[in-house]
């Protein structure tokens, strides 16, 4: 359902500030040396490609080959996430409180985590965390309850020495006019050094607020209704692909996203699906 | 099973699809024995609701025999022959223990889409877009039908279907708009639109005990059904100013009440109606609003402007200084349908009303595509069309 825009070329830098600046120079000074010595044609051409290639690298930040291994080096790759959201569950405030207290139970809601494991031998403080990362590889941590105040807040930070650097913390307060509990969780992830970074960057996906957002609002349905709304397994006359062949489901996932939010407003008369043709004769 | 599936603008099928099964504990399946085609299906069959996918099951005006209940529902057992509210509510958030159902904080899987479009989403509902949670519909011979703990209101006499069917939706829907619009004793009432939720509309506007209501349209045989069945007075719209013709009727003060039974689909003739089909086409604009604009200017200073018919998207030039000016209150929603079951389920056992004087045409569920199409153009005297699988 999400558009895919083409990202802006400043949200496209993957090269670090100093890397640029190598590129861009080394780019020159080999331009410089085609001018001065002017080599057989056969090798100016890959030279002139090479040097071409090291002054964009430079000048626009952009590394192909870094974007290809989903590398990112670059400041904002580094930045790290930072994501806070709240949601209103119509539960009482120490019911609430419970369940966030056993790390354990995170995973049930929190898309990007895989397991967590509490240590039950430290009273409960330290937890052993398991999270998704790109390229269907793992992320694992130790954590360590840092602040807690009974109903109210608990804060976690991953130990010293992780390989992730995340902390987080969950606030519990009263609704007002007894509409349950506010549940405020803030969530930080800081990239190591390295290109670890990129990876840790994307543990919360390509959109971290809305992730945390649909993961806080698949809690609250678990806690109000027991179950979390799912269309999953329905049918639909898209189960029938097996006799549809490849070309005409292709085109069918081209009509879907062309009729889907992006072809929002519809027009009349339909711009993006012909009706016309399919129309039935009326009997009279 | 045989089910009524979209497949692009004015193109449905009816295609054997897989049988539904118990997604969630709280789910039944149901089995349909009747399903009616709403005049907001024609939105979704028109194109004006996005977020529609090639092979959505249709339909959310539909009832039937419980064959399969989850083990989270307690109060069903196969054999209940029950009817199902459209928006799908779980009972449980501060939106359904208020009252608000079709306001369900937990029942759309898309929520997040929903909230891209209007801030916050709004219940999920069967077989109406992916914006709307993206459940498979009633219009098939098998139905699964999440929270069925909460929705589905069992009928154990002998009332045919016909005459129970349309709590599911369109009866609730012309309630909500009479209840909502505040109507006094004496007050004067103007409906537009005397398609199936207008009659409804009407039929409720009464019971609130007005002086006159005022019925807008211009098929004869609707015209004829809410003068018949609803004892309204009626203007037929062809060629006639109806703010003008509203105004002599109440000696200059305007309705009371203003109620739109259209919404996005209204039809207009002359400038006004090229004006909206061209931004339309240019996609500046998705619903067309000449009713809400027309009530606007003809209600009376301080009167209620209330809205059944359903808006999907956005519409431009509505006359926002003559509402101010003139102080109106406008209400609006999607009908609360789990809020009125009982009260109206009541109405039709003591003989108050029978619900069934809308049908005109029964169909078997394969001819799905002639009927979307008879029903959309009026034909043959159209007014409500059922489908049995």
């Amino acid at each position: 359902m999400e558009v895919q825009m083409e990202r802006p070329l400043s949200r496209r830098v993957n090269v670090g500030a100093a890397e640029r600046g190598v590129s861009l120079l080394s780019g020159l000074a080999l331009l410089s040396y085609i001018f001065k010595r002017r080599p057989s044609t056969k090798m100016s051409v890959p030279l002139v490609l090479e040097a071409g290639y090291m002054m964009y690298r430079g000048a626009t930040g952009h590394c192909v080959f870094y974007k290809m291994m989903e590398i990112n080096r670059s400041e904002e790759g580094n930045r790290g996430i930072e994501v806070q959201r709240a949601i209103t569950v119509n539960k009482p405030r120490d019911e609430m409180y419970r369940i966030w207290r056993n790390f354990e139970n995170l995973p049930r809601f929190m898309t990007h985590l895989k397991r967590v494991d509490v240590d039950e031998a430290g009273g409960g403080d330290r937890s052993h965390w398991v999270a998704k990362a790109p390229l269907g590889g793992q992320a694992e941590w130790d954590a360590e309850i840092m602040e807690e105040r009974e109903n109210e807040y608990i804060a976690w930070n991953s130990l010293p020495g992780s390989v992730v650097d995340s902390m987080g913390s969950v606030e519990f307060s009263d609704a007002p006019g007894g509409r349950g509990t506010i549940i405020r969780v803030s969530m930080q992830y800081n990239p190591p050094a390295g290109s670890m970074g990129a990876a840790i960057a994307k543990l919360l996906g390509e959109e971290p607020g809305q992730q945390v957002r649909d993961d806080l609002r698949h809690f609250k349905q678990m806690m109000e209704t027991g179950e979390i709304a799912s269309v999953e397994g329905q049918p639909s006359g898209r189960n029938n692909d097996f006799e549809r062949s490849i070309s005409e489901r292709r085109r069918e996932k081209d009509l879907v996203e062309e009729a889907s939010v992006q072809s929002f407003p519809a027009s009349d008369p339909p711009a993006w699906i012909s009706g016309k043709k399919n129309k039935r004769s009326l009997p009279s | 099973m045989k089910a009524v599936c979209w497949n692009g603008i004015t193109d449905v099928r009816v295609e054997e699809v897989p049988d539904p099964k118990l997604i969630n504990p709280r789910d039944a399946i149901i089995q349909v024995s009747s399903t009616a085609i709403c005049g907001s299906d024609l939105h979704l069959y028109d194109g004006y609701i996005p977020a529609m996918k090639k092979g959505d099951i249709l339909g959310h005006e539909f009832m039937g025999e419980v064959v399969e209940v989850g083990s989270g529902v307690k109060n069903l057992s196969p054999g209940d022959r029950v009817v199902v509210p459209f928006p799908i509510a779980c009972g449980n958030c501060f939106f359904c223990q208020s009252g608000l159902w079709s306001l369900c904080d937990n029942s759309n899987p898309n929520a997040s889409l929903a909230e891209s479009m209007y801030g916050h989403s709004p219940a999920g509902i069967f077989g109406y877009s992916h914006l709307m949670g993206g459940y498979a519909g009633g219009q098939a011979e098998y139905v699964r039908v999440p929270f069925a703990d909460v929705g589905p209101f069992k009928i154990e006499n002998g009332f045919r279907d016909e005459q129970v069917l349309f709590l599911t939706d369109i009866f609730p829907t012309g309630y909500m708009a009479a209840e909502m619009a505040n109507i006094r004793p004496g007050d004067t009432v103007a409906i537009w639109g005397c398609g199936p939720v207008g009659q409804f509309v009407i039929q409720s506007a009464w019971t609130f005990n007005p002086a006159r209501v005022i019925a807008i349209d211009r098929y004869p045989e609707r015209l004829d059904m809410a003068e018949k069945y609803g004892r309204a007075e009626v203007i037929n719209y062809e060629g006639t100013d109806v703010v003008e013709t509203l105004k002599q009727m109440t000696g200059g003060m305007g309705p009371d009440v203003c109620i739109d039974a259209v919404g996005m689909e209204a039809h207009k003739h002359g400038l006004e109606g090229y004006y909206d089909r061209a931004k339309h086409a240019a996609r500046m604009e998705t619903d067309r609003p000449y009713v809400l604009r027309e009530a606007i200017q003809a209600c009376r200073k301080g009167g209620t402007v209330s809205l059944a018919g359903a808006y999907g998207g956005f519409v431009d030039t509505i006359p926002i200084g003559a509402a101010f000016n003139k102080g109106l209150t406008f209400k609006m929603g999607q009908a609360h349908v789990h809020r009125y079951l009982q009260p109206l389920f009541e109405m039709i056992e003591s003989g108050q009303i029978d619900p069934s004087f809308v049908v005109t045409h029964i169909f078997p569920l394969e001819e799905a595509p002639d009927a979307y199409e008879i029903f959309k153009h009026k034909t043959d005297g159209c007014v409500k069309v059922v489908m049995k699988p």
